[in-house]
């Protein structure tokens, strides 16, 4: 770990943040972009995995970048990391709160809006697209993803249980 | 629902402001949305359900962590900069620290068979989560009459997720023609 590692991961989750339309997800195909395919930090299988337990761990799903900037630089990489996510957006949501109100129906918003609530929403599904890439070790963890994704949509399931499930199923040596 | 005329509590002091976020943090399975309203709304009423919903689609409207906005947002309301700042830490400070002891265990224990096995299977169920969650929200989109929000859906997801372009270029240009392609239906 070196400074420079730490100015690496700071300037990109910063600019990054401002990416994030929609939520922290929609990064995700950014982030894996980077960590696998551009600076090598991590293999295919470390992103799934990271991603997994970031989405068992209870807490804001950009809580990833914790574990990303911990894997990367240790404990000041995962700090940096997170700051750098959240810092400039909640700058920006500190001073815009403010006068907010007086945008609520003004023309430019509701086009804003208009554009970015259909590409937030194509985002979400790239991120799944390259979640579930990540995650495609065996033909078995293919059909597990296939089958999650199809039980979760069609009936509402404390995740967890999904979670314990498919956890013991991969111990079992199935996945 | 929530009677939006109930009178709403009094503004929460720094501590229980911190409480309040650190508990929807830790509740916060899958999604911390449906906890922050029911603290904040429902349990505590320290907002009525229409301030929440405004609050709320500021932090949409905003890039970035939308819930991470929303305590910035809240707690600015609620109790200036120190407000803002307590709830940020109380939101994101335990997933921080649970965040560190699990890359502290992964970074020595990833590699071991069993929790390598355990991690595949999840791995693949969380992904499967994520491709249902984005279906659920695509879903209404797709029932509208067809326009140019499909198209730029339909795009975002290919360039992003299967082309793998990267996220800026991709940005660069959906979200300036999908402004115009809505400024121009407006009229």
């Amino acid at each position: 770990m070196n400074a420079g590692t730490l100015l690496t991961l700071a300037g990109y989750f910063a600019l990054l943040s401002l990416f994030a339309i929609g939520g922290a997800n929609a990064a995700l195909p950014e982030m894996h972009r980077l960590a696998v395919e551009v600076m090598h930090w991590m293999s295919e299988r470390q992103f799934a995995d990271m991603f997994a337990i970031a989405q068992m761990t209870p807490g804001p799903n950009v809580i990833v970048v914790t574990l990303i900037g911990y894997h990367v630089a240790g404990l000041a990489g995962a700090l940096v990391a997170t700051l750098a996510m959240c810092g400039p957006t909640c700058l920006f949501a500190f001073f815009l709160g403010r006068v907010w109100d007086r945008f609520k129906d003004a023309p430019w918003r509701v086009a804003v809006q208009a554009a970015l609530v259909p590409i937030s929403i194509g985002l979400l599904g790239a991120s799944a697209a390259v979640v579930a890439n990540a995650a495609a070790r065996s033909e078995l963890a293919v059909a597990l993803t296939a089958l999650t994704a199809l039980v979760t949509y069609a009936v509402k399931l404390n995740p967890l249980w999904i979670f314990a499930g498919a956890a013991l199923l991969g111990l079992a040596g199935l996945i | 629902m929530s009677d939006s005329s109930a009178p709403v509590s009094p503004a929460p002091g720094p501590l229980e402001l911190f409480i309040a976020f650190a508990l929807i943090s830790v509740y916060g399975f899958g999604g911390v949305l449906y906890w922050s309203r029911r603290m904040m709304v429902d349990e505590r009423k320290w907002m009525t359900a229409e301030a929440f919903n405004e609050a709320y689609a500021l932090c949409n409207f905003l890039p970035g962590p939308n819930i991470v906005n929303f305590s910035v947002v809240f707690g600015r309301q609620v109790g200036g900069t120190l407000g803002a700042l307590v709830a940020f830490v109380g939101l994101l400070g335990p997933p921080f620290l649970l965040m560190t002891v699990f890359g502290l265990l992964y970074a020595h224990y990833g590699e071991i068979g069993a929790l390598r096995r355990v991690l595949a299977g999840v791995a693949a169920a969380a992904a499967g989560l994520t491709i249902s969650t984005s279906l659920k929200m695509a879903a209404p989109l797709f029932r509208e009459r067809p326009g140019f929000a499909q198209i730029l859906a339909v795009a975002a997801f290919l360039a992003v997720g299967i082309l793998r372009w990267p996220l800026y270029w991709v940005l660069g240009v959906l979200i300036p023609c999908g402004i115009g392609m809505a400024w121009w239906q407006r009229r």
